[in-house]
């Protein structure tokens, strides 16, 4: 694998993470993460969507009008998502229940949009593949690891399996109801910011305003 | 009537598409910095929402439902698996219209919502919207209702998450938290508040 093609597989990971810095597909990353094997499924089917979507639009991205480019690239997304939902249906009926709205509303999800229009429009079929996977493993680092933390702590269970007892069964563990519910996403998902934040420094935002240095009075 | 009221309370703030669902997220975080911005966007969201959810509750009824199509002479077709494409045709053309129609007849209300107008296409509180009216059942009557309701519940979350942004960035946020790190916090805290009114029923 020569250098360019691992950038753009793995450049989205960690240094241009489309959930903690390019603010895109964030809603989805908030609600489907109660449980591992839900949260898979979706981050599978994202990554899929985005991908060959990418392919797809590239493909066909010198004969685009600019003018109706928005309406075709969401028809294109549109079909794909169809096809994920019917598949879903068919071989996993369990999960595509629980998921209910959110697979269909991977249309409207950024990523697969914004990698769209900011690179698939641009680049040649077989790169925009791998970036479509890569922004893909990008978001599903920020899910799986909202997700492992919030079925652990929260439910004491990993993929349905029992890791720490609960009190209620005669166990241990006392489990922490908070991360059940849906506003602990978001705590969960400022924490994997700030620790991204603090590795690589770069992606710091500047504040508005700075507090002046202390005066000492009685020195004036 | 107590009904819709009783929709239209529990769309505003039991079910708030931004804070209870997580939808539109994307440009409820990133629009969120001026209070004005964010109030022209809210209006859009009302005026599209309250539109498409009703429209593609017809569309649902009368042309994609399993056996809808009997009065065209096609008892026997489901085309339920078009669903997706078709809202989302729906609500991409409605954007389209409403731009055209207030640009002409409307120029300052066109000016003031601005680029925001487009970018409704993709918000996902527009398409969740109408996907949760299909999953629920409503008639047409309730799917206007809780259009109504649920635009009015984002909008009134995304002017007030607005109005603490711009109070924050007074305050003294560690470093490596700031801005969007902060704003995830103060989303996930104003969560919490609105999970209160789980109990509310009218």
């Amino acid at each position: 694998m020569s250098g360019e093609t691992k950038k753009i597989l793995l450049h989205p990971i960690f240094s241009n993470n489309p959930v903690a810095l390019q603010i895109l597909g964030v809603c989805s990353a908030l609600a489907v993460t109660t449980s591992m094997e839900v949260t898979l499924v979706m981050c599978l089917a994202l990554t899929t969507v985005t991908a060959f979507s990418n392919l797809f639009i590239s493909m066909i991205r010198n004969h685009i009008p600019s003018s109706i480019r928005i309406i075709v690239q969401m028809t294109i997304i549109a079909s794909l998502v169809i096809v994920v939902d019917q598949v879903l249906k068919a071989y996993a009926f369990g999960v595509s229940k629980q998921l209910s709205v959110f697979v269909g509303l991977i249309i409207t999800n950024c990523i697969v949009m914004g990698r769209a229009e900011a690179f698939a429009m641009a680049n040649p079929p077989g790169v925009s593949f791998l970036d479509g996977i890569g922004n893909g493993l990008g978001y599903s680092i920020v899910l799986i690891f909202v997700a492992t933390i919030r079925e652990i702590f929260g439910a004491g269970k990993f993929f349905g399996m029992t890791v720490m007892p609960l009190v209620n069964d005669g166990g241990w563990y006392v489990p922490n109801g908070m991360l059940l519910l849906p506003p602990s996403a978001f705590f969960l998902i400022a924490m994997f910011i700030w620790l991204l934040r603090n590795w690589k420094k770069d992606q710091q935002e500047a504040a508005d305003f700075k507090a002046l240095p202390q005066v000492n009075k009685e020195a004036v | 009537m107590e009904g819709y009221i009783s929709l239209l309370v529990r769309a505003i703030f039991v079910e708030n598409m931004a804070l209870a669902f997580f939808l539109g997220m994307c440009t409820f975080l990133a629009l969120s910095k001026k209070v004005e911005t964010a109030i022209g966007l809210g209006i859009a969201v009302v005026v599209v929402q309250s539109i498409t959810v009703p429209v593609n509750n017809l569309l649902f009824n009368y042309v994609l439902k399993d056996g809808a199509l009997a009065w065209a002479g096609f008892p026997e077709a489901d085309l339920s698996f078009l669903g997706l494409l078709s809202y989302i045709g729906v609500i991409a053309a409605m954007v389209q219209i409403l731009e055209m129609f207030l640009d002409k007849y409307v120029p300052a209300l066109y000016n003031a919502l601005g680029v925001f107008l487009p970018l409704i296409t993709v918000n996902c509180a527009i398409l969740g919207g109408s996907l949760f009216m299909v999953e629920r059942d409503y008639t047409f009557a309730e799917s206007t209702v809780y259009g109504i309701g649920s635009g009015i519940g984002w909008a009134l979350a995304i002017m007030a998450l607005a109005g603490i942004r711009e109070k924050l960035k007074y305050s003294d946020v560690p470093k490596g938290l700031e801005g969007l790190g902060i704003t995830f916090v103060t989303v996930g805290l104003m969560s919490l508040g609105f999970m209160s009114f789980s109990g509310v029923s009218l």
